[in-house]
This record gives structure tokens, sequence and C-alpha cells, in this order.
């Protein structure tokens, strides 16, 4: 008996902005075969393909794009498989994009329906919460500390310590907070890990909860991801059902739940401490440290606070033959990184690789150079407070070492591209007007400064020489990187700055 | 001349049982753990340059001027020194070159979106903004210099609107720096939580609500925020009228019984405003509307200046010189005396006026008039505590100072309303209750500190107006019967065979929370749910008010919170206690000075010898024996034809006494009455004299707050009138026969020292050492006593006492089936004889009934509509709003305003043991009305007439 048919269409932001709901419609509509199944999967993170639908028939798969096909004159069933077949369809693990990637945290998305539970168990999902079960809360914590895990939403703290620090308070109460705000432009992962594998940040936060002996979890999702919220609510209830979440949680004594809280549209509540006053129902104002989240967090408790990624990466890293991981790179830039790869890009999407590897590799082995055919211009890393590397700057590794010696980051791993046509005194234009809208208006340097900062440069790009305004915007820059409150207007000036050493004369002429 | 200036710490005082050291550019200093580096450094005299920080509340990191640096500091930002503990061995540096430098830019920074020119500002010399660009080289000629950030077509807010809506401070949003300390001090210090801000970075707005501006916002006016701006942004209309005051004068406030502490910055002898100052004991910096801006009426034009004497009561007033006024007084009063007899007449002491002023009116009565028919007002609020405490615990004061809250893990309040009576006690108690004390209310009326922002009362119980005695009852059956009562402290602390009787009685059924439940309409549940959260804290303590007193078994009730307080060993340590929230400024005071008709000064009986021949043997006379009348036993024996005369110190009868009519064919019947008062009262339209008296700014003494505090009361300016109100009482004394030679106040205190046990180390120069000292202050308590009864009562063994309820005979029938009962709000104060003279009447400028939506529907009444309210004594109609505040059965109202004369409907039922009258139950009806009643109406045309006469 030959097996049901399954068609693939992707359910996932990036792939339904550019039609993958609308042909799931024209196709659902075609299909009055109940032996074929149309399964929402999520994306491959490779979306210059997208949408990219597959087949899997007689136990291969495999895709083929349909961007900007439109497929609305089909009638049946079969004429979508006779296109379909007409456009050369391939095994999508084939190609170099997905190939040469090492997708540990990352190797089930575009696989399968996100809220499939039993593919999640079938592929290693909920062994690491028995593994953690089995040897309790300090031992979890000490195989974290061992792998070398840093934090991956930007500011890479060892996430080990960071648990040994919950732990160690002596508080009948603590929380754990996921930071699902991913506010840098051009970034994605956070949103491919909640839309197209959400299990897996729940598993993670569960056995991080675990470890650290919290009983609640908030994951604080940006407004701006309406489908992740609708993931996520749907994979917490199937959790629950199934004992995963909750009280005694697979027959255990530990409880725990998770409560999801929508921003409102303020990037600085990426911010952790931000984010706590967010969740606790005041404005979104940071908070100074000392003390820090793990002493004196959420409603004045312990509080774990990570970044999707980070809790994503623990399920993997506990399994058995977790080696893998922590056997690659070396010093903070250990395992893999989940890079984002947008912007004047011919290829773009997530690529999971080793922190060393050199920009070339990404832009033009992964990425295949530009959109425009054009010529790179300038690469931003790290977001919107990250530095941008010139074209002659491409051989540059991207480890957290080697990019914090060219006083930059690799923040949250974003990475954009820009051809000849980028104007590079509106970018660092840009870099002050990013602050203006989005600080949260507590400290000086950032609540004036960068008003400021918008006008100086406003005025530079009226006159390049003005020697005057040159010497303003230095001072500006090193009363925002030395005062400010927090990284918002103490990294406003590293993008600035990075343009003025490595694109001389397109800001400030000598 | 300069303006007293208190040392700002930056971040508030921390306790901690660890000590750490640390090193501020060089100098080693050793603080509690948790101490900032902004505080730490302030202590050795190192001011790190700053604008958002207060150390009146918590750090906040917004200006980033007090950044410093420190050895071993990574990374590239400098931390701000108010949020950074000093940590042991910390090497701070506050300035070097590149400190400085940031310093300068951030002050650019803030310049070029700020007014240029100090010159024109009315904040000019008392703004921070300025002093810090004056310290960074950029202020010249009084001028801000232009930012190096400011260019032709630069974003700012100069031009902003000015919110000029409160009557007494302005909101300038253009000399706004967002450093949100008015945001913090609403939150922090006052708990209002008024105050917010509007957008987010350089769009960020203080804003006093959504869409409102500060009048028609949720702000109390408190003050708290205007003091907090250190620009020229929050500012008080009369420092923009007036200019900047240039000299400081310390005095106290002359409203409620907290005794603020105030500075009073002064002008050419003129107030320009009242700041609250930080070292006063009692308020601790704080203020309400009151203190703070209603002080106006000093020198309102219905001020009387001139002494003023008629015929009689129907003649006009006529103005005549002080000689002329005192010696028609005197004559008139020794005529009564010669024709009706030695104690045909009497006087009443001001619970406004000072310890001295107080003081000198009962030696008066004691002297020159020869009688014991002196009384003062906490006949009519707070008699009940002096009676049931005394028989308790010994003491009839307070047994605790405020800071006392700070400690308290189960707070109770009772028959108080302290956000509107005691605001900045209130303020102080919610911030306890915010860090996680327990809250129980007992009051028929939802009040503000059931819930309000971040406060929610664990329990409330709305029991029934006249039910407080089976209630308390039923709280302590609660605790004996489920054994949570301290048996130690009991057997250590109290006489063992009173106890014994008090358990046979508290533990029958009759005072069971089952048995309280009809008369008070609360749940047994509930009940007992509220009195074990009371019995099981270990520092539980009791705050009430007069919803207690007031009552025909006031002084029952008192006994019976001292009972329970006393079973559950809840009293003579701090964050415990029975606290009496007295209401008067110096009611604590005049009772102290032995304004009571069988009582000397210091609460020594009339009746004992020995305490007698003191008093005799200094002032040479011979003091009747026996008690003289109370008040109401003056009134009565004026109808009855027995009283003749008075002389009435600082007190509205007319308006405050209950049972008008009564009260004023008492003051008709007599021949001889004298009143000295700041305006023309109800009283006085039945007054032969009329003394003009004085101010608080006038006056130069002491008051005594509900602490048992003695803080001094310093003139701002001579007595307008000419004369100190104990130089009128001193004349008279010596028109009527009897030498008195007090040449000034200090020596009035020096004599209450002398012959007083618990005063004799108070003297105006100790209190000018230590600001203020809490009685008992004498040899075995030389810097006073701020908890009472720490290791023994004052009596000795603490004595329970058998509390039997027995229902008020003013129940709710079918012709008056609703219960009033009365109370007051934020802005007035008490017959509003002061505050309705101020603008403070914008807010409140009448008295409004509150009623049930049950009741009213039944009787057709809508919300701000007219109704008639009658009870078996009067009637008065009023204004009338619907909520859901009060339980059905009940009405409420005020009695600010004579207009409405609350006092007509209240009856002569009154304490059974001091005669304080039941203000807080009286049968009533309601009914839709259409116009006033006829004594309104007449009322209104008199009024009219009268002030005709005075204005022309």
């Amino acid at each position: 008996m030959t097996e049901a048919i399954k068609i693939f269409i992707p359910n996932e932001t990036s792939a339904n902005s550019v039609g993958a709901n609308l042909l799931h419609q024209i196709i659902n509509k075609i299909n009055n075969d109940e032996s074929i199944k149309i399964i929402r999967n999520g994306s491959w993170g490779a979306f210059w393909l997208e949408p990219f639908i597959e087949i899997e028939k007689d136990g291969v798969r495999q895709g083929v794009s349909y961007r900007n096909i439109d497929l609305s004159h089909l009638n049946t069933i079969e004429e979508f498989f006779l296109d379909f077949e007409s456009r050369n369809p391939f095994d999508i693990n084939d190609i170099d994009f997905i190939k040469k990637q090492n997708r540990i945290v990352f190797s089930r998305i575009g696989n399968e329906d996100p809220l499939n539970i039993e593919y999640y168990k079938n592929t290693n999902g909920y062994q690491s919460l028995s593994t953690a079960f089995e040897i309790g809360p300090q031992k979890t914590i000490n195989l974290i500390k061992e792998s070398g895990l840093t934090g991956r939403g930007g500011a890479a703290f060892p996430t080990g310590i960071k648990m040994q620090t919950v732990f160690d308070q002596d508080s009948s109460l603590k929380y754990l907070a996921c930071n699902a705000d991913e506010g840098d432009g051009g970034t994605f992962s956070d949103r491919l890990i909640m839309e197209s594998d959400p299990f897996a940040l729940i598993e993670g936060m569960t056995i991080a909860a675990y470890a650290v002996g919290a009983s609640k979890g908030y994951i604080y999702l940006r407004s701006e991801y309406p489908l992740a919220k609708d993931y996520l609510l749907k994979a917490i209830n199937i959790a629950s059902d199934n004992h995963y979440l909750g009280n005694n949680i697979q027959g255990s004594d530990f409880n725990f739940e998770i409560e999801l809280r929508i921003g409102a549209g303020s990037y600085v509540c990426g911010e952790e401490t931000a984010m706590m006053e967010s969740i606790e129902g005041r404005r979104g104002l940071v908070r100074s440290k000392p003390p820090i989240p793990a002493i004196t967090g959420l409603f004045k408790k312990p509080t774990l606070i990570n970044n999707v990624v980070t809790l994503a990466t623990i399920p993997p890293l506990l399994l058995k033959d977790q080696s893998n991981f922590s056997k690659i790179g070396s010093n903070k830039s250990v395992g893999t990184m989940p890079f984002q790869l947008s912007g004047n890009i011919k290829n773009g999407g997530l690529i999971e690789t080793k922190f060393d590897i050199t920009l070339n590799e990404i832009v033009e082995d992964f990425g295949s150079g530009t959109q425009s055919g054009e010529p790179i211009h300038a690469i931003q890393i790290g977001g919107p407070l990250g530095i941008y590397l010139s074209s002659t700057m491409l051989n540059t590794s991207l480890t957290i070492e080697s990019l914090q010696e060219l006083k930059g980051s690799v923040g949250h791993g974003g990475i954009i591209v820009f051809d000849n046509s980028v104007n590079m005194a509106e970018q660092a234009k840009f870099a002050m007007e990013f602050c203006v809208k989005e600080s949260c208006g507590k400290c000086t340097p950032c609540r004036i400064g960068s008003v400021r900062g918008v006008e100086i440069i406003e005025r530079l790009q009226k006159h390049k020489t003005s020697k005057e305004d040159a010497i303003l915007l230095h001072d500006l820059c090193e009363t925002l990187e030395s005062t400010s409150l927090c990284a918002m207007g103490g990294m406003t000036p590293n993008p600035i700055r990075s343009i003025i050493k490595f694109f001389p004369n397109e800001l400030i002429e000598k | 001349m300069t303006l007293l200036k208190e040392k700002n710490y930056g971040t508030p005082k921390v306790t901690s049982d660890n000590t750490v050291t640390g090193y501020i550019d060089g100098i080693e200093i050793s603080v509690p753990e948790g101490t900032s580096i902004m505080r730490a450094a302030s202590m050795v005299g190192i001011d790190i340059p700053s604008l958002c920080a207060s150390d009146n509340l918590d750090a906040f990191g917004s200006c980033r001027l007090c950044i410093v640096d420190f050895e071993g500091r990574k990374g590239f930002g400098y931390p701000s020194s108010c949020t950074s503990p000093l940590n042991n061995g910390m090497k701070v540096i506050t300035k070097n070159n590149h400190l400085e430098s940031l310093r300068k830019d951030l002050l650019e920074m803030y310049i070029s979106d700020h007014p240029l020119d100090c010159n024109t500002c009315s904040s000019d010399g008392d703004c921070d903004l300025q002093n810090q660009a004056d310290n960074h080289d950029l202020l010249k000629n009084n001028h801000l210099l232009p930012s190096k950030y400011t260019f032709d077509d630069s974003c700012n807010h100069l031009g902003a609107d000015v919110d000029s809506s409160n009557p007494y401070f302005n909101f300038d949003t253009e000399k706004c720096i967002v450093c949100s300390r008015c945001v913090r001090a609403c939150n922090e210090v006052q708990g209002t939580f008024a105050l917010s801000l509007e957008s987010r970075g350089f769009e960020s707005k203080i804003k006093p609500g959504i869409s409102e501006n500060f009048f028609d916002s949720e702000c109390v006016s408190c003050g708290a925020c205007v003091q907090a701006c250190p620009t020229g942004s929050l500012i008080e209309k009369s420092v923009v009228e007036k200019g900047m005051p240039n000299e400081t004068v310390l005095t106290t406030c002359a409203y409620c019984g907290v005794g603020c502490s105030f500075k009073a910055e002064v002008k050419n002898n003129d107030v320009v405003r009242m700041v609250p100052y930080k070292d006063g004991k009692a308020n601790k910096g704080h203020s309400c509307i009151k203190g703070r801006f209603a002080w106006g009426y000093a020198k309102h034009q219905d001020r009387i200046m001139k002494p003023m004497i008629r015929d009689k009561i129907t003649d006009d007033w006529k103005e005549v010189e002080w000689e002329e006024a005192i010696q028609f007084t005197a004559k008139r009063f020794k005529d009564v005396q010669s024709q009706y007899g030695i104690n045909s007449i009497g006087g009443i002491t001001s619970a406004r006026t000072t310890n001295e002023e107080a003081y000198i009116v009962q030696k008066l009565i004691r002297t020159a008039f020869g009688n014991n028919n002196v009384d003062t007002c906490a006949r009519v609020c707070h008699s009940p505590t002096g009676y049931g405490l005394k028989q308790t615990f010994g003491a009839s004061a307070g047994t605790q100072h405020f800071e006392s809250v700070q400690s308290a893990d189960v707070i109770v309040v009772i028959g108080a309303n302290p956000t509107v009576g005691h605001p900045v006690f209130a303020s102080q108690m919610k911030k306890r209750i915010r860090q996680g004390a327990k809250l129980i209310v007992i009051d028929p009326r939802k009040t503000d500190i059931v819930e309000s922002p971040h406060i929610k009362a664990d329990f409330h119980l709305p029991i029934l107006p006249g039910s407080n005695v089976p209630l308390i009852n039923a709280f302590s059956h609660v605790a004996v019967v489920e054994n949570l009562i301290d048996h130690d402290y009991i057997k250590n602390r109290c006489e063992e065979a009173a106890f014994n009787d008090w358990v046979e009685f508290i533990k029958d059924n009759s005072n069971s929370p089952e048995a309280a439940e009809k008369p008070t309409g609360v749940k047994a549940d509930i009940i007992r749910k509220a009195a074990r959260l009371y019995a099981l804290g270990d520092k539980s303590a009791i705050y009430y008010g007069l919803g207690v007193t007031e009552h025909s078994q006031g002084s029952t009730m008192v006994m019976g919170m001292a009972n329970l307080a006393m079973a559950t060993g809840n009293v003579g340590f701090i964050g415990a206690g029975v606290n009496p929230l007295r209401g008067q400024n110096n009611v604590q005071g005049s009772c102290d000075m032995g304004s009571f008709p069988h009582e000397l000064p210091g609460y020594r009986p009339i009746e004992d010898d020995i305490a007698r021949s003191v008093f005799e043997k200094k002032w040479n006379v011979e003091i009747q024996k026996e008690p003289g009348l109370r008040s109401v036993n003056m009134f009565d024996a004026a109808v009855g034809g027995k009283f003749k005369g008075i002389y009435v110190q600082g007190e509205d009868f007319v308006q405050s006494e209950p049972n008008t009519q009564h009260i004023e064919a008492a003051f008709q019947a007599m021949e001889c009455v004298v009143i000295q008062d700041l305006f023309l009262t109800e009283t006085a339209n039945f007054a032969h004299v009329f003394f003009p008296a004085t101010s608080f700014l006038e006056k130069d003494g002491t008051f005594t707050n509900a602490e048992r505090r003695i803080n001094r009361v310093r003139p701002v300016m001579k007595p307008l009138t000419g004369k100190h109100e104990w130089e009128i009482t001193q004349e008279l004394a010596k028109a009527m026969g009897y030498e008195m030679n007090f040449k000034s106040s200090e020596e009035i205190l020096e004599e209450i020292a002398e012959l007083t046990p618990t005063f004799t180390g108070v003297s105006f120069k100790k209190l000018d050492e230590l600001g203020s000292v809490q009685w008992p202050c004498n040899e075995s308590a030389p810097l006073g006593t701020p908890i009472m009864h720490v290791d023994e009562f004052v009596r000795g063994k603490g004595q329970f006492m058998i509390t039997d309820y027995v229902p008020t005979t003013e129940v709710a029938n079918r012709k008056f089936p609703l219960l009033l009962t009365t109370g007051r709000n934020l802005v007035q104060y008490n017959v509003g004889t002061q505050t309705r003279r101020t603008h403070n009447n914008l807010w409140a400028n009448e008295d409004v009934l509150e009623i049930h939506p049950a009741d009213a529907s039944a009787r057709g009444i809508d919300s701000n509509s007219l109704v008639l309210l009658r009870s078996r004594k009067g009637e008065t109609t009023l204004k009338a709003i619907v909520t859901e505040k009060i339980p059905a059965g009940v009405v409420y109202t005020t009695f600010h305003n004579p207009e409405t004369g609350a006092n007509v409907v209240t009856t002569e039922n009154s304490d059974w043991a001091t005669n304080c009258p039941e203000y807080k139950v009286t049968a009533v009806e309601i009914e839709p009305a259409n116009h006033r009643s006829k004594w309104q109406e007449k009322r209104k045309i008199d009024r009219n007439q009268l002030e005709q006469i005075i204005n022309t």
C-alpha cells in the first residue's frame, strides 16, 4: 500500500509575506483527495526560496520555490503535481546553503508541523528534561557551565554562571523570564524557533526553571510577532495537556507554568531591566544595576533571564551525545551561532555555524553576494547598535573576540548587507534616529544627546568638512558611551565611529 | 539673612547589621552595607554633582551627573554613584578631568533644552540646574551660556504650556528636566501615584493624568512634587508673585495633630511659602495641602484686627481700644458673679492655641474666676481616650511615636480616615503597607485607605454606626477562645484578678462573632479572620479616631481596644500600641495643660490635696476642691439659667457642638459671652465681646502633637492685632483683681515646667537644641519618651475592664430609618474657619451627603441633587451624591460649612463617662428637596447683613 502523499506548505511570517498563505488557500481548495495531507510546516530558514513547497511521496521528499508564481489558474490537485514536477524539485538538505550549516539548535525547523509533539519527541525531544530530572538541578547547571554556552541575546554572558547565581538565592519564589523581544532589524532567529520549533523553547525553559528552582515562567514577546504568539499559545496548551507543563510535570514534583506577555512596540523593552518593568505592568524604563535580576528581578524575586535561542540550546546541550556543541569553537565563542543574513543579498536566511567563520564565507558562500549584483559596500553586524564593516574587511572572523577587537559585537547575530548605493552618512544619522525613537528617556545623554546627534549629523551632511561639528560629534559619542544608563545610549556611538573609521570621508571629510 | 537649606545626602539612609569600609577620594569611611557611594561621599563632605537624587527618594540614575570612577572598574561606562553601593575596600574617585568634562557635557545637553535667562525665572537662586551650571563654568551674569549643542533649528520644549490650574502652584514644562523627582515623590513619599510620564525619549512629558491638568487629576496638592523639583518647573505661585524669600523661621503647622515642622520662608516679614522641614520628627520633610498651602487665612480680609464690644447681642458691634474692651469684660464678669454666684462663669481653652496660651486661660479661671469651670474641645472628640486609657494603662495619651508604624506587621485603622485627617501620617502608614504590612480597616465607609494605588486592605469591615463595642468584643473573644493571647505578657504586666474576670466575661457567647453579626452587619466569618490576623501579628498596632470616641459607648470602646491590645501583648514596644489620632494641632497640649474641670495640669485630679496645694502655693490662691462644669454641663446650666458668662478661646461651639438649637439657646441665655478668635464665627453671633486672636504665624510658644511631641511655634510677624493672646488673658486677670505678670510666653512655659512633673525638662532652650521632645521629659527621661509603657504601664500593671455592650438609644426607626455618620474631607479643616478662607474652597466648598444607590433610588434621589436631611432634632438641606462607598442604611456627610450646619440634626446623646457627643450615630430621613430649609434662608440673609456692616 502506498503511503499518503504529503504536501508541505510553510506557515511562517517570512514565507507568508511572499504568499505562502495564499498558495495554501489555493491548493487546499483544489484538493479533493482525502489521502493527500496538506501540512503547514515551519520554514527551513532559506528565505530566498520561500514560499518553498515540498511534496513527500513514496518516502522521497522534494521541494520547489514558488516565489512570484501564480497558481490561481489551477483547477485540480493533479495539475498542481504536474506544475510541481516541471520545476525541477530538489531535496533541500542537498543544497549548499543548508548542507554547509551545522544545524544543532535549529535542526527541526522546516521539517514538520511545529505543533506536532510526536515528531518533537521522536527527534530527541524531552529526553533532556528526563536527564535533568535524573541528575538534579546542580548537576544540570554544572553541565551547562562546562558546555561554555554564552547568552545568544547579544551580551554573551556565561549562561551557567547566571543560572548558578539564581540557584544560590534563598527564596521560595523564583522566576524565569524568556526575552523574546527580538528588536534588532534583520534578525529572526528567535522568531524561527518560536514559529517553527516552539517545543524546543518550552523544553529549554522547563529545564532551566527546574535547574534554578523557578516555578513560573514568562515569555516576553514583541507585539510585532503575532504568528509566534499563535504558535506559542498552542504549543503551551499541547505541552500542558501532555503533562510537560503545569503541576507534577511527567510525574515529578516539579511544577512550572508559562505565561505569555506581549510587548507594545518598544525596542528598549528588550533590555532585561526594562523588560521586567514592562512585565510588571509599568513603563518600560531601564533599571539601574546593581541589583542584578538574578538576585532581585521580577516582582523583587530572583529571576533568570535568557534569550530564546539560549534557552532552545539547552535541550540539545544536555543530550547524551552533546559533545557536538561544546567541541566547536573556544573561549566565549563556543558552539554554534545562528547568524541571520539579510539586506541586499541574494540568498538571505538563517545560517547556523561555528563562530569562527569569515564574513566572506557568510556573504559569498552562503549568501551568493548582493541581490542587485552591485559590489558590496558595507555590512552591519550585530543589530542597529553594531558596527559597519567595509568591503576590505570581508576576511574578518565572526568570533565574539574578533569583533570586540574592532569595537563591535556579534550581538544577536544579525548581518545586513549594503551595496554601493548606500549613503553611509544617512546610516550614521539612522543610528542616532534609532536612538531618538527608541530611547526610554530616563537618562540625559540618550534622551537629549540622541536628538542633538541627529542634528549634528544633518549639519555634517551639509558640510562634511566642518571641524566644529566633527568635534561635537566626537564629544557627543564620548558622553553617550561613558555616561549612558544602558547599552541603548552606550552603544549608539559604535556604528557611527565605525563609519568614521572604516569609511573615511563619507561622513566626515578631513 | 539666609534661607535655611537642609543637607541633601542624595539617597535614603540604610540600616544594616553589616558595615562596609571604603575610600572616597582617599578619605576612609565606614557605612552600613547598602549605603550608596553618593551618600557615603556626602557624609565626608564631598558633594557629588547631581540633579535627580534626593535623600527622601530611592535612587533613580537619570541625570548621570553623579558618575564616579573606582579602581578596577571594567568597561566603557561610569556607574552613577547614587545607584551604586559602596563595597568593602572600594576606592572611589569622584572628580577628575574626564569626569568633569563629561559632567559639563551633560549639563550642556540639559541647557540645550532649557530657557537661558535665570534673571527672569521665578526660581532664580533656588535652582539646582543653575547651581550645577555655575559650578561648571556654564553660568555668566546669571545667564546660562548658550549650549554648544544648540543650533538654529534645534528641537526643544521652549514655549511649552504652563499648567496653572492648581491655585497654589504652577507646572512649567519648559523648565522640566525629566528627572522624575516629582513622580517619585508622589509615589514614594505621598503614596498617591498621581503623576506619571507620557511618551518616551525626548517626547517624555510629566503628566498628572491621561488628559487632565493638575487640578482635575488625582493630585491631592500635598506639595511634595513642588518641593522635589530641582528647577523652576514646579513652583509655588506665591514665589512667582512675591519673589524668592530670604529668611527662614522654623515653626509648626496649626492644623492637625500630626504637627508638621515647617520652614516658614519669609520676605519682609511676610510669608512667601511654607516648606516642610526635613528634620521635623513628626513629618520628616512632608506635608499636606493644608499646612503647605492653606495659610493665607492669616491675612484674609475677614480677619478682625480690633477688639469689639456690644451691650446686647442684637446691637451692632463697636470697635474699641484694648483697655476699654478688657475693662468692660472684667466688669461684666464680676457683675455676673456677684449676681449669680462664683460658679456662674467659666471658660474654654483652645486646642488651636499654644500650650502657654491654654495654660494661662486655665490659670485665669482657677484664679481670677475662682472656680474650676474650664474645659477644652477634647471634650467632644477624644475625652473617651482620656478616660479609657487612663483606666486601663494609667495614661491618657498616645503610646507611640509616628515612626513606630514603620515596624508594624499588622495595622488596624478603626473609626479614622487618616488620608484626609492626618495625611502626612497616612503617607507614612501607606509606605509601610506597601512594604507588606497587613491592613484591617473598620469603618462603615470605604475610605481611601481601604483601596488606593498599591494599597488594598486585607479586611474592610463596614460595620454599622453604633456597633463598635460588639465588634471589638468579638475580636477579643476570638483571641481568648482560640488561645491566641500572650500568656507571659499578661502574667508579667497585667493585674491577674481583673484579667480573670475579663476572660469569664469575654468568652461568653454573647461576645462571639456570631453574636456581633446582627449589630455590625458583618459576617462572623470575616470578623473571625480579621481578629486572627491581628492576634497573630508579631507587632500589631491599632490606630483610631473619632469613629471610636464620638459614641455613647466611646469610653467603653477605648477600653475594649486596650483590653485586646493587652491580651495579645501589643503595648509597650515599637510597631505596636494603641494610638489615638489626636485631631487638633494642640488638643494634646490643651489637655496636658489641665483644661479640665476635674484635673490640674499634668492630669492630676483636682481633689488631690497635694497636687492642689502645689498650685495654690505658686499661684497664691485657694483653688476649689470640687470639679467644675464640663462644657456640656455649662450649656445645660445656661439653658437652666444658672450659668451666665463664658470666655471662649478659639472654639466655634455653635457650628461644632451637636444639637445646634440647644447650643444656640444656651448662648442666648448668657449675659457675658466673650469670644477670642480670628474671625467672626457662628458663636460670635451670640457674643458681647470679641477679642481678636493671633494666627500661628504670630504666635511664640509650643504645640503638642498626637505623639506627645512638643514642638516650637515661632513668630514670623508681630501680632497683627497688637497683642498676643496670652497678653489678653493676663490683662483680663489683672482687671479682675488677680496679679499676673508674665513677660513672655517663655516664662509661662517655665512655670508649667516648674509645676508639672511630666514637663520639668521642657524649655525653649531645650527645644531649640533638640528640635522637639515627647513628654514625659524630666530627670528620668531627659530626652523625652518616644514609647510609653515600655517596662510597665504608667499605672503599674495594666487593668482589664469589663466592656458590656449597651446599644445606643439612637436607633433607626420607621420615622428615621437611616443612620447618619459624619466625617471630614481633605481640604477643609473641621468647621472650616481657616480653610474656607483659602483657595481650598476650589476643591470642596460645600458639605455633601453620601447615600447608597438602594436608599437613593427608593427615595427618588439622583446624584448631585438637593436633599433634605431630617432628624428628631432638626433639619437642613444639602447636595447628595449617590455612592457605594457606604453600606445601605447609612448616610454620611461632613460638617465643614456653616451653611449646611450638619449639627442641627445631631443629638444630645453622649458618652456615659465623659459626655463626648455621639456625633457618629443619628437616626435620619432623607428626601428630595427643592429649596433650602428655613433656618438656612434666614442665616443667609443675616450673614449678608452682617458682612455689609463689617465691610463698611
